[in-house]
């Protein structure tokens, strides 16, 4: 069900008006004097955007489309031309696959996507037999750079890389909250990123000398129609706090659950995984929302790019979140505009090597510059711990990229107002 | 893991099986009396779903009450569907029967894309987020009075079965059609009200649903296998026989996500059905053909 089309208005999820909203928006706060303003590429790039757009992922899949869309005012500001032309891969690796190959057919010069791991995998397939260079914006398994593939480029922590870095806050968290939990129990969705971070999570904990351990580890459908049970178990395990890795579904459904079993706990925190920061887990749970939190690559509050982002973002999506989908998106679509203007051609070859070159140092999320390692993975990727507060997510660690101070162990479900 | 766990994950088993049984109640009467099986029985019950959203979210009448609207409005879907365009394939081979009724499966889920979209959707109630507790027993309240209510119209059903002039004939109809025509029945409308009950069953069971679980178009094929595995559990045309299979589907999806894995627990249904086609094809309170 590709929707091809250079026309960005016409995908799923964004209204014309949305769309012009946004352009115009974009185009407002670009030419009120964002520092990277400069001459423009004279031929668009073509950037296949292969998304979940609908199936079981098309929440986030929108998500992620809004925020390649959103940012193109502001590129085509910096003397950037791409021009997107948009697949849906249904949430289905094999759609996801014959949609890259649909494009690569229609002329797309380079692509980018998946959000979902398995279609990122079968993607990376397609653009290595090809020969077409492949950004990922967001995919977490480890195998998507461990495999060899020469035209592929993420700059998304894998999964050692997010369980790392969000394992490693919780020593952070718990500092700075003064307390020390000794016994989690961790809730996780069986799909490939679900399995990826549990793998990475179990091959950590020893070596990070975390100080708690996982004293039950509870796995799940993502496509589950009901979590009772599996709060039931995580209930009878007496852990002092909750791990999760979920999707946004599951995650709604697994809070909302343990209010009603009256689980009470220190904690509901994510090493690493979508679902508690967006919008509708606010919408859905309201005041039961409040406190869960997230360890996750983020927005840099402190840099100036993402503060204009998340601006023209809100601005034109007030009911959206403006979250990590939209801005790892947004670094992709960046990276790929990057690597088009300084090869000066749209040949594969030409913007492989600009992308193995890439060097971005003023970027929306937290970490160092956009560098590729040979293996096509940036590693410079850091994560925030994300707490919900006042109905937003809010940074609260490091210390200094901070918004907000962490609260920890949460308050009670019971007699929240 | 104590006592107080198994009977607390028992119970929420228990509930939910009921609401089950409901949702194949509707399958099992049609089949019971047409021999037509309903391959949209899941998409039947996701247009119920979003019936009771809207009528939550645009009217603010909340699913229980929205019951009867809903079963009514199936109800009437259904009576048109069998008698001007089921009916007309009542005499021909089984395999037309079930291409037409997956057609009309393809057609509702992909309307509900059209409407809808794919996201999810779910409604938020106080009772959402409440709880009954009794001792060291906590007992959902959604699932409390979804289960209740689906006991209240089994019940019902089963009354008006057994106790009207409409359900007698009804009962002759599958019984015996040829008899039931001789005395002067009028079979085609009597199979086009079985089918609007049907319909209506899985009404009441998709506004009781929403109460407990997200709605989105892909949902249909889910619950129309889960459908068949508690009607052939129970055993095909069994009123009490859904409403077992129901219950021993939820029992079993609880139990074995304690005892073996939680991402298992469908697999323990299909493992049940096999069991139940090896040692008792006809399902557990059917009758042998």
């Amino acid at each position: 069900m590709s929707d091809n089309t250079m026309n960005p208005s016409a995908s799923k999820g964004i209204s014309r008006r949305q769309f012009t909203a946004a352009a115009a928006t974009g185009a407002l706060i670009s030419s009120a004097g964002l520092p990277f303003r400069s001459a423009r590429a004279a031929t668009p790039l073509k950037l296949g955007v292969l998304l979940p757009r609908s199936g079981h992922l098309a929440l986030i899949g929108q998500a992620c489309q809004r925020g390649a869309e959103i940012g193109l005012p502001m590129l085509r500001d910096m003397g950037y031309a791409v021009e997107l032309m948009n697949a849906d891969t249904e949430s289905n690796p094999d759609s996801g696959r014959t949609q890259a190959e649909k494009l690569i057919r229609e002329g797309a010069q380079m692509l980018m996507g998946c959000f979902d791991s398995a279609t990122t995998l079968a993607v990376a397939g397609v653009a290595e037999q090809k020969g077409i260079p492949f950004v990922v914006n967001i995919g977490a398994e480890p195998k998507i750079t461990e495999q060899g593939f020469k035209y592929v480029f993420r700059n998304f922590p894998s999964a050692p890389m997010l369980g790392k870095g969000g394992l490693l806050l919780y020593k952070d968290m718990f500092a700075a909250a003064g307390v020390s939990p000794k016994t989690a129990v961790l809730l996780h969705v069986n799909d490939s990123f679900g399995m990826g971070m549990l793998g990475g999570i179990n091959a950590l904990m020893p070596k990070l000398d975390m100080p708690f351990t996982i004293v039950e580890t509870i796995a799940y459908d993502p496509k589950a129609r009901d979590l009772s049970i599996e709060v039931a178990k995580a209930k009878a395990a007496k852990a002092d706090f909750v791990m999760t890795v979920t999707r946004l579904n599951d995650a709604i459904m697994l809070v909302r659950e343990m209010v009603k079993q009256q689980v009470e706990t220190m904690g509901i925190t994510s090493p690493g995984s979508p679902g508690m920061y967006d919008k509708q887990f606010f919408k859905a749970l309201g005041k039961y929302a409040e406190f869960c939190s997230v360890n996750i690559p983020w927005f840099d509050p402190k840099q100036e790019m993402a503060q204009v982002l998340s601006k023209t973002f809100e601005k034109a999506f007030p009911e959206e979140s403006c979250d990590l989908n939209v801005g790892f998106t947004f670094e992709a679509v960046l990276i790929a505009a990057d690597a088009h203007k300084r090869a000066g051609s749209s040949d594969p070859q030409a913007l492989t090597e600009a992308l193995r070159a890439t060097n971005i140092a003023k970027r929306v999320m937290l970490g160092g510059a956009i560098k590729f390692e040979a293996n096509g993975q940036n590693m410079n990727l850091r994560s925030a711990v994300v707490q919900n507060l006042n109905g937003r997510p809010t940074v609260v660690l490091p210390s200094e990229s901070a918004e907000a101070k962490l609260v920890f162990p949460m308050p009670p479900f019971k007699g929240r107002t | 893991m104590d006592a107080t766990f198994f009977l607390n994950v028992t119970s929420g088993g228990l509930l939910t099986g009921l609401v089950y049984g409901l949702m194949a109640l509707g399958l099992s009467v049609i089949f019971g009396v047409m021999r037509v099986v309903n391959f949209a029985h899941g998409d039947m019950m996701v247009v119920a779903m979003y019936a009771a959203f809207l009528l939550f979210t645009k009217l603010g009448i909340e699913p229980v009450p929205a019951l009867p609207l809903v079963a009514g409005g199936l109800f009437v879907f259904g009576y048109l569907l069998q008698r001007f365009l089921i009916n007309r394939f009542l005499g021909v081979t089984e395999h037309i029967q079930f291409l037409l009724l997956l057609s009309i499966a393809m057609i509702i889920t992909n309307g509900l894309l059209m409407v809808f979209g794919p996201d999810a959707r779910n409604i938020q109630l106080d009772a959402s987020f409440e709880s009954y507790s009794i001792g060291p027993l906590v007992l959902d309240k959604v699932r409390v009075i979804a289960a209740i209510t689906a006991g209240g119209v089994a019940a019902l059903l089963w009354a008006f079965f057994r106790y009207t002039t409409t359900g007698t004939a009804i009962r002759a109809c599958a019984d015996n059609p040829v008899g039931a025509r001789v005395v002067g029945l009028d079979v085609e409308k009597l199979y086009a009200v079985t089918f609007g009950i049907g319909a209506a069953c899985v009404g009441a069971a998709g506004c009781l649903l929403l109460l407990l679980m997200d709605v989105h178009p892909h949902l249909s094929s889910d619950y129309t296998l889960l459908g068949f595995i508690i009607v052939i559990l129970g055993g095909l045309g069994s009123l009490g026989g859904a409403l077992l299979g129901g219950i021993l589907v939820g029992l079993s999806e609880a139990l074995s996500g304690v005892l073996i894995a939680p991402s298992l627990k469908s697999m323990f249904s299909f493992g049940l059905l096999i069991l139940v086609l090896l040692l008792r094809p006809h399902g557990i309170l059917g009758k042998k053909p």
